[in-house]
C-alpha cells in the first residue's frame, strides 16, 4: 500500500486525446518526497532542452505535493511546473486553495499534460473516469467564471476547478492558472493556453491513507490551534491596514522611486474603511486555520479573492489609490492576469509612452489618467491587439521588440523575468546571491528563514537565539554576532542563501505552505513548520524513516536538480546578476567573491555548473552523466574548479 | 425513579457562518476520525460534516449529517439572507436520494453525525477541535424531563400497525394466527 501519495500519475495527451493512469515509482517518492521535486525528475527524463517550450513535447505538469490530503494542516500546495518561453527556462509556480487534496482523493498525485488539443478543451476528472471535453463554449470567459460554469455544467458543485482566462487563451506570458481563492503564476499559465486547456476540473472520493495514523494525528491536533495563535506566519501583512511597510519600502511606477512620506494616519483609515466595505470575508486554504485571502465584492465587479502583496502593486504601479487597485483586481484577475508582473508591464508601457517611444499611432485614443490608461492597456495585452501582442510577452521582449531605445526601460528584469519592485541603497549580501542564484525566479520564492534583519539589543536577541526552534546551530551564532547595518561575512552569507532556499524546497516538494514554513521564519524566527519537526510529519504520514540531515540532503537533491534543467538548458554565471538597480550601491568585487563562494559550497564549477562528484554524492549520476555527454562537464574528472 | 429526577444531556455544535473561512478541516478531522482503524485514512466524502460552499456568492455553511430518508423533499425553496441567496438544500443535513452528500462513497450507504462518541468521551467532537475561528463551537446543557423508557421494537411496530388497521382488526389478526399455528 502507498501511505500520503496515491501512487499513480495521471497523463495526458492532448494531441492524441489519451488518458492514461500510469503507477509511479515508489523510490522516487524516497529520493525527491513529490511535488516539485518528481516533477523536476520528469522533466530532466522527458523534455530534452532542445524542446521549445511553446512545443507540443513541453510537459505542464500539476503536482499535489507529498502530505496533501493527509491531516497535516496547512499541506495543501500544488506545484505547477514547466518550461516558460519568456526566459526558455524551468518555470515553476504554486497554488493553493483545494485543488490538490481533490486531485489525490481522485487518485492521483500528478496531471501531466503534453501535446496541444486541436480546439479548445477542458478536463473532467471523477476518480476512475476522466474526460477531455469540449470548451469552445467557455473560450473568452473569466478564470472563476470559468469554475462556476463547469461545474453547474456537470452538475457537480463539489468539484475544484483550476481554469486559465482570457490571458493564458492567448499566451500572454504573465498569464495565471486561477483556482478558488488562489492562484499560479510566473510562466505557467501561458502554456496552459498553449497546450489549448481552458481548465481542469476534479472531483475525488477515494481514501488517502496514514502509515502511522495515531502518532500523526497527536502531533496534527495541536498545530490548528498553534498556527492560529502564531503571529508570525500566515500572511502577516495583509491583515493589516497599516501598509506603510509596503508603500514606502517598494518602489512605484515601473519599479523607479519609492515614495516616503506618503503614508499618514488619514490615509490609513481611509483604506481601511474601503477594504472593510469591500472584503465580504476573510478565507483559508484546505486544512489550514490562517486566513490569508480577502474574498472582495467591488462595485461592478465579479466577486474575486485578494492575496498577498497584490493589494497594492496596481495602484503603487498606477500612482494611484487603494480603490483603483480593488477595481482593476477584479478585471485582472478574471483574465488571469499575475499582479506582480502585470502592472509592471504596465507602468512600463506608459513610460514609453511619455518618453515618445510609443505613440498615439501605437495607442490610438490613449486616456490621460493612468488609471484608465491601465484599464486600457490590460484590454490590449490580453487580446495581444496592437501594441498589447509585444507588452504581452513581458517587459524584456516587449523591450527588444519596441526598440527605439525602449531597452533602457527595462531596469527591473533578471533572467529576463520581471522581478519586485524594489530599489534598495547598498547591497545586501544573502539577498544579492538569492538573487542571483534561485532558479525560482522570485525572491519570495527563495528567501524567508534566516531574518531580514539584526536585532540591536543584545538581551532581545539573546531571548529570540533561545527560542529560535527552526534554525540550525550554526546560524544561532552568527544571529547572536549580527550587529544591525553590517553585514554578514562571506561564509555567513552563502549559508543563510543555501538555509533559505533548501526550506523553500522542501515545501514545494511536501506541499506545505510556505507561509508556515520556508517564508516565516524572516520576522520573527517562529515558522509552525521547519527543518526538525518536518521529519516527524513526513515520517508518520508516508512511513518513510526521515530525519533532518535526510530531509535536508533530498532538499539539496531536489535543488540541484531543478539547477541541472537550467543548465542544460544554456543557464551560466553570466546570467546570474540581480536587476542593475536592485541596489544602489554595488561593491562588485566583493560580488564576483560572493559568487565563488557560494558555487564552491555548493559544490558547483567556477560557471555554476554542478559537478560530477556533487552530482553523483546526490545519486544524480544520470545528470552527471547527461552533462558529460554534452560536453557542460568534462569527460573526465577533476573537475575545473 | 420520579420523572423530576432525570435530566438528559443535550449535545449540540453551534454553527456561526460569518466565522467559517472555508477551510473544510472539519470534513478531514471527521473522516479521519471515523476512519477504521482510527485516523488510518482521510476523506472528506466520507465527513459526516460538510462545509456547501458557493464562493462566488460568499456562501459557506457547514452542516452536519442528519437522518436518512428514502425519499427527496418536495422543498425547492431559496432563502435570502443578508442578501445572499442560500439554497434549501444548504441548511439541510439528510441524507437523501437527491444529492451525493452524506453517503459512503463506496456503498452508498447513509453516514449520521453521531458526536464522535467515544469511551472515554472526546471532550469536543474532532469537527470543532479543528476550528479554532470557532465557526462551530460545542455546547452541552442539560434538559429537565428526562428521557423516556425506550420502547421495544415490537411494541413500535405493534403501534404502527394499530394507527393503521385499528386495534381490533389487528387482535383478530394475531388471534387468527395464534390459531391457525396450533393446527
Amino acid at each position: 500500500m502507498r501511505y500520503a501519495e496515491t501512487g499513480f500519475n495521471l497523463e495526458i495527451d492532448l494531441s492524441r486525446g489519451s488518458i492514461e493512469r500510469v503507477e509511479s515509482d515508489p523510490a522516487w517518492t524516497e529520493r525527491y518526497l513529490g511535488g516539485q521535486g518528481t516533477a523536476g525528475k520528469i522533466l530532466w527524463d522527458r523534455v530534452p532542452p532542445d524542446v521549445e517550450p511553446f512545443s507540443p513535447d513541453n510537459l505542464l505538469i500539476f503536482s499535489a505535493g507529498l502530505l496533501l490530503a493527509t491531516p497535516v494542516p496547512g499541506a495543501n500546495r500544488t506545484t505547477v511546473d514547466t518550461f516558460s518561453p519568456q526566459t526558455n527556462l524551468y518555470s515553476h509556480s504554486l497554488f493553493g486553495g483545494f485543488f490538490g487534496p481533490e486531485l489525490k482523493h481522485a487518485g492521483y498525485d500528478k496531471i501531466i499534460i503534453r501535446g496541444k488539443a486541436p480546439d479548445l478543451v477542458y478536463l473532467w476528472i471523477h476518480n476512475d473516469k476522466v474526460e477531455i471535453r469540449d470548451a469552445g463554449h467557455l473560450q473568452g470567459k473569466g478564470a472563476l467564471e470559468t469554475g462556476a460554469l463547469i461545474k453547474e455544467e456537470l452538475n457537480a458543485p463539489e468539484a475544484q476547478v483550476a481554469a486559465i482566462g482570457m490571458a493564458g487563451e492567448n499566451r500572454v506570458y504573465m498569464a495565471t492558472i486561477e483556482h478558488a481563492n488562489s492562484s499560479a503564476s510566473r510562466g505557467v499559465g501561458v502554456i496552459m493556453g498553449d497546450k489549448g486547456l481552458k481548465a481542469i476540473a476534479v472531483r475525488g472520493t477515494k481514501d488517502i491513507n496514514i502509515a502511522q495514523p495515531q502518532e500523526l494525528f497527536e502531533i496534527c491536533n495541536p498545530m490548528y490551534q498553534e498556527i492560529y495563535d502564531n503571529p508570525y506566519c500566515g500572511d502577516v501583512f495583509l491583515h493589516e491596514d497599516d501598509e506603510g511597510w509596503h508603500v514606502d519600502n517598494f518602489a512605484w511606477g515601473n519599479a523607479r522611486e519609492r515614495n516616503k512620506g506618503y503614508w499618514n494616519k488619514e490615509r490609513e483609515a481611509r483604506w481601511k474603511a474601503l477594504s472593510d466595505d469591500v472584503r465580504l470575508r476573510w478565507t483559508g486554504c484546505y486544512n489550514c486555520p490562517k486566513d490569508c485571502h480577502q474574498a472582495i465584492k467591488y462595485p461592478g465587479r465579479q466577486t474575486y479573492f485578494q492575496k498577498c502583496y497584490s493589494k497594492l502593486t496596481y495602484c503603487m504601479a498606477a500612482y494611484k489609490e487603494l480603490d483603483f487597485n480593488y477595481d482593476i483586481l477584479g478585471v485582472t484577475q478574471e483574465h488571469g492576469l499575475d499582479g506582480y508582473s502585470t502592472p509592471q508591464v504596465l507602468a512600463f508601457a506608459i513610460e514609453l509612452y511619455e518618453a515618445g517611444i510609443l505613440t498615439d499611432e501605437d495607442l490610438p485614443g490613449f486616456p490621460s489618467d493612468s488609471g484608465e490608461r491601465f484599464f486600457y492597456l490590460v484590454d490590449k495585452l490580453v487580446r495581444r491587439e496592437g501594441v498589447g501582442d509585444a507588452l504581452a510577452n513581458g517587459v524584456y521582449w516587449a523591450a527588444r521588440e519596441i526598440g527605439k531605445g525602449a531597452e533602457d526601460f527595462d531596469h527591473n528584469s533578471m533572467k529576463k523575468f520581471e522581478q519586485l519592485p524594489l530599489k534598495l541603497k547598498m547591497i545586501n549580501y544573502p539577498y544579492f546571491l538569492m538573487y542571483a542564484t534561485g532558479e525560482k525566479m522570485t525572491i519570495t520564492q527563495i528567501e524567508g528563514s534566516y531574518p531580514q534583519a539584526a536585532i540591536a539589543d543584545r538581551k532581545e536577541r539573546e531571548e529570540f537565539v533561545k527560542n529560535w526552534d527552526a534554525a540550525p546551530e550554526r546560524f544561532k551564532k552568527w544571529f547572536l554576532e549580527w550587529e544591525p547595518r553590517t553585514h554578514p561575512s562571506i561564509e555567513e552569507s552563502v549559508h543563510i542563501c543555501d538555509w533559505n532556499e533548501t526550506m523553500h524546497y522542501i515545501d514545494d516538494a511536501i506541499g506545505t505552505c510556505a507561509f508556515l514554513s520556508s517564508f516565516r521564519g524572516q520576522f520573527g524566527g517562529r515558522p509552525p513548520y521547519h527543518l526538525y519537526n518536518l521529519p516527524g510529519f513526513i515520517s508518520h504520514a508516508t512511513g518513510m524513516d526521515l530525519d533532518p540531515d535526510r530531509l535536508w540532503e533530498i532538499g539539496r537533491r531536489n535543488r540541484n536538480m531543478i539547477r541541472a534543467l537550467n543548465i542544460r538548458r544554456g543557464l551560466r554565471r553570466k546570467d546570474e546578476k540581480p536587476p542593475e538597480d536592485h541596489w544602489k550601491i554595488r561593491d562588485p568585487e566583493m560580488e564576483t567573491e560572493l559568487l565563488d563562494a557560494y558555487y564552491e559550497f555548493k559544490g558547483w564549477t567556477h560557471d555554476g555548473i554542478p559537478t560530477k562528484e556533487t552530482l553523483d554524492g546526490l545519486g544524480l549520476e544520470y545528470v552527471s552523466e547527461d552533462f558529460m555527454k554534452r560536453g557542460i562537464l568534462p569527460e573526465s574528472e577533476p573537475s575545473e574548479d | 425513579m420520579t420523572d423530576a429526577a432525570k435530566k438528559k444531556i443535550v449535545k449540540e455544535i453551534h454553527v456561526d457562518l460569518d466565522k467559517c473561512i472555508g477551510c473544510r478541516a472539519c470534513e478531514l478531522a471527521c473522516s479521519s476520525f471515523h476512519a477504521k482503524p482510527r485516523y488510518s485514512s482521510t476523506n472528506p466524502a466520507r465527513a459526516r460534516i460538510r462545509v456547501v460552499v458557493d464562493d462566488l456568492n460568499d456562501v459557506y455553511v457547514p452542516i452536519r449529517a442528519g437522518d436518512y430518508t428514502p425519499a427527496e423533499c418536495t422543498g425547492r425553496h431559496t432563502h435570502t439572507i443578508n442578501g445572499k441567496e442560500y439554497r434549501e438544500c444548504s441548511f439541510c443535513g439528510v441524507s437523501c436520494p437527491a444529492r451525493d452528500l452524506f453517503k459512503e462513497p463506496d456503498s452508498g450507504l447513509p453516514l449520521k453525525c453521531d458526536m464522535c462518541e467515544d469511551d472515554p468521551p472526546l471532550a469536543e467532537p474532532m469537527c470543532v477541535q479543528v476550528c479554532p475561528h470557532d465557526a462551530l463551537t460545542y455546547e452541552e446543557r442539560e434538559e429537565e424531563g428526562g428521557e423516556e423508557e425506550p420502547r421495544e421494537e415490537l411494541e413500535i411496530g405493534l403501534d404502527a400497525l394499530t394507527k393503521k388497521y385499528g386495534m381490533k382488526k389487528v387482535m383478530d389478526t394475531v388471534a387468527r394466527m395464534a390459531v391457525s399455528k396450533k393446527q
